[in-house]
């Protein structure tokens, strides 16, 4: 038992250890970025410019320091969630970004619930009725549905649902309710209607994924002697659907949908560039259309924090769960 | 996927390398013969490829050369004469009165063309930087592997979104419409080499200790003999199944770069610009500047994914 614990605490060492080195080379790619490319001054300052203006402009954002200097002063207004000046809109990033946070936060929840939900449900059809009609159309049309590339169904879903038949928006976030800093669209009608297009662009690929991953688990599982005895001792099938096999697909169902979770936040660029919602994905791909820098860079440093941590906590929560992964992780 | 193709390699009598080699095509051509899809999939993506190579020839204009243009052609239907003009145009024209059906064949020109790039630099880099890692090992396999496991951190499309912005902002302000398409390359290729240098690297770990490596060693050869006209033959079958899987997945991600505005510029229209264009075009019911460069595109990847789906099968020998 020592050992095994000391085993999972090596494992837990090792794996903070590489998560702090993929912050620290993102942090130094975030920070090269910013020294190297592109002159800001150059960015912000239109065509009518004084030698004064560009002089007062460097010393502002700190460009006439040294390359160490303006490094550590990097790091430590990183740290505090400080990431500079925005080239384009001259306004502190860090402002821009939590304007932005909201719409892409609500965005990326509503997909996740509507990939989970759905997945599930449909995963669990399509395993228990495997030569079903129904299941075998579900499972084909899934396979087009993978190959799609997300922006074609985005403008499919517009050109069904908004050109077509004029029920949704298709493009913005309707009206939205301000709660302190925080701005909703899950308050007014039109918000809601908003959100449809968008988190079922967006979930799509994440259902499909779930949905087959549950669909082979649940296959797995029925084949097993206890789901035999329980139909032997005359359980109900939804008992043992549910109750029996479901709960037993849990595990890498949950893995799946943590590291997805990550994923949903990355693709959010291209649905909110299809439905011009105004998140941070549209925000960063504006950012790259301008070279804005700082922008790009905070937008790295926050995703490479986010996906770092969520890929930390499912390995651990992962080898918690299967022994066998502490000793074969590299 | 790295054990497959040196479990059928081992099974394989010895021979010299231009049996096996006769061998193995025959084998892959036999099952090609057989298989409905991959046939249908191959004509397809050929006559794509084809179509696009010899675009000059069979596009009825060209799209970019400004003296053919009528402006008072633009959004004429598709097979229906223009109201003004008279011309007539298969798949329509688009808002400045050029021809969609060569707009996608030059389109999809582009589109191919950065698609082959992207991925040729993504093999060859991955195949450079796998051969180092497995062959020599040690500190240099440590960093090499560590570099490929922070950017597997990340997904590939935000890999490319990032070297683009960062290629884009080190490019002169009057270069970069001209330079869009290699830094496309660039972004693209960068983004997808990891898995060429995990296969490779896999796969080369499991040649060196082979006798034939052994021997060459003794000989003299020099390592960098030894990996390129000894090791890397042997382990091309499965860089060539990914790259071709690769290759629909560069074709979506150029794709997808252009459509969202940080890919090929409008002056070098690929599939995914021509998509970009046509959706502004969607409500006002011009479908078809958006409808046919969005089912090329489909096509093509789908054409090409499903060639790469059936080649991994056909090389698998544990399908067999």
């Amino acid at each position: 038992m020592g050992t095994e614990s000391f085993k999972m605490l090596h494992f837990i060492f090792k794996r903070v250890l590489q998560s702090l080195l993929v912050l620290l080379v993102t942090g130094a790619i975030a920070f090269s970025m910013f020294t190297f490319v592109g002159d800001p001054v150059e960015n912000m300052l239109g065509q009518e410019r004084t030698m004064e203006d560009v002089e007062r402009l460097r010393s502002q954002l700190g460009l006439d320091k040294s390359v160490p200097v303006q490094y550590f002063r990097f790091l430590t207004e990183a740290v505090q969630g400080n990431f500079g000046v925005s080239y384009r809109q001259g306004r502190q990033v860090s402002v821009i970004l939590m304007e932005r946070a909201p719409a892409t936060l609500e965005l990326a929840a509503l997909s996740a619930l509507f990939a989970v939900a759905l997945g599930i449900v449909l995963g669990v059809f399509t395993a228990i009725r495997r030569d079903g009609f129904a299941a075998n159309f579900i499972m084909s049309t899934s396979l087009i549905g993978v190959s799609l590339p997300t922006f074609l169904i985005g403008i499919l879903l517009i050109y069904l649902f908004s050109v077509t038949l004029g029920w949704l928006p298709s493009f913005g976030r309707g009206d939205v309710v301000h709660i302190g800093s925080w701005t909703t669209g899950f308050l007014t009608e039109s918000g809601l209607k908003a959100l449809i297009l968008p988190s079922i662009t967006l979930g799509l690929y994440q259902m499909t994924l779930i949905m087959r991953l549950v669909r082979s688990e649940m296959l797995e599982v029925l084949r097993q002697d206890y789901i035999r005895f329980a139909r032997a001792r005359g359980l109900s099938d939804r008992v043992i659907n549910f109750r029996h096999a479901l709960k037993n697909t849990m595990v890498p169902v949950i893995t799946v949908i943590g590291l997805q979770l990550g994923a949903i936040i990355a693709f959010a660029i291209i649905t909110e560039t299809v439905f011009q919602w105004p998140g941070l994905g549209l925000l960063f791909i504006n950012a790259i259309q301008f070279v804005d820098i700082p922008i790009m860079a905070a937008y790295l440093m926050m995703i490479s924090v986010m996906f770092v941590v969520i890929n930390l906590f499912v390995d651990i929560l992962y080898a918690f769960i299967d022994p066998r992964l502490r000793t074969a992780a590299k | 996927m790295t054990d497959q193709p040196n479990a059928a390699q081992s099974s394989l009598p010895p021979a010299a390398p231009s049996q096996l080699r006769r061998a193995m095509d025959s084998d892959l051509f036999y099952a090609f013969r057989r298989s409905p899809v991959a046939m249908v999939s191959a004509m397809g993506a050929a006559l794509l490829i084809l179509s696009s190579v010899l675009a000059p020839f069979i596009a009825p204009t060209n799209p970019f050369d400004p003296a053919s243009l009528n402006l008072m052609n633009g959004f004429t239907p598709p097979m229906t004469p223009n109201a003004f003009t008279g011309e007539s145009f298969l798949l329509g024209t688009d808002d400045q009165g050029r021809d969609v059906f060569s707009t996608i064949l030059y389109g999809m020109r582009i589109s191919l063309f950065v698609g082959f790039s992207a991925v040729l630099f993504a093999v060859v880099l991955g195949i450079f930087l796998g051969l180092l890692a497995g062959y020599f090992g040690g500190w240099i396999d440590s960093l090499i592997m560590r570099i490929a496991d922070v950017q597997l951190t990340f997904p590939s499309i935000l890999v490319a979104m990032l070297i683009f912005g960062v290629a884009k902002g080190i490019t002169p302000i009057e270069h970069r419409d001209q330079m869009a398409i290699w830094v496309l390359i660039l972004a693209i290729g960068l983004s997808d080499w990891v898995q060429f240098a995990r296969v490779v690297r896999g796969a080369t770990l499991v040649e060196k200790n082979k006798d034939y490596v052994s021997a060459a060693r003794l000989i003299g050869r020099r390592p960098s003999a030894i990996m390129m006209r000894h090791i890397l033959p042997n382990i091309l079958s499965p860089v060539l199944v990914i790259a071709t899987i690769s290759l629909a997945l560069a074709i979506i991600a150029e794709a997808t770069l252009s459509f969202l505005g940080v890919g090929a510029p409008p002056t070098q229209p690929s599939l995914g610009t021509l998509i970009r264009v046509g959706q502004g075009y969607l409500f006002s019911g011009e479908w078809w500047i958006l409808f046919f460069p969005a089912c090329t595109l489909l096509a093509l990847a789908l054409s090409v994914n499903m060639l790469g789906d059936w080649l991994r099968d056909a090389l698998n020998p544990r399908l067999k």
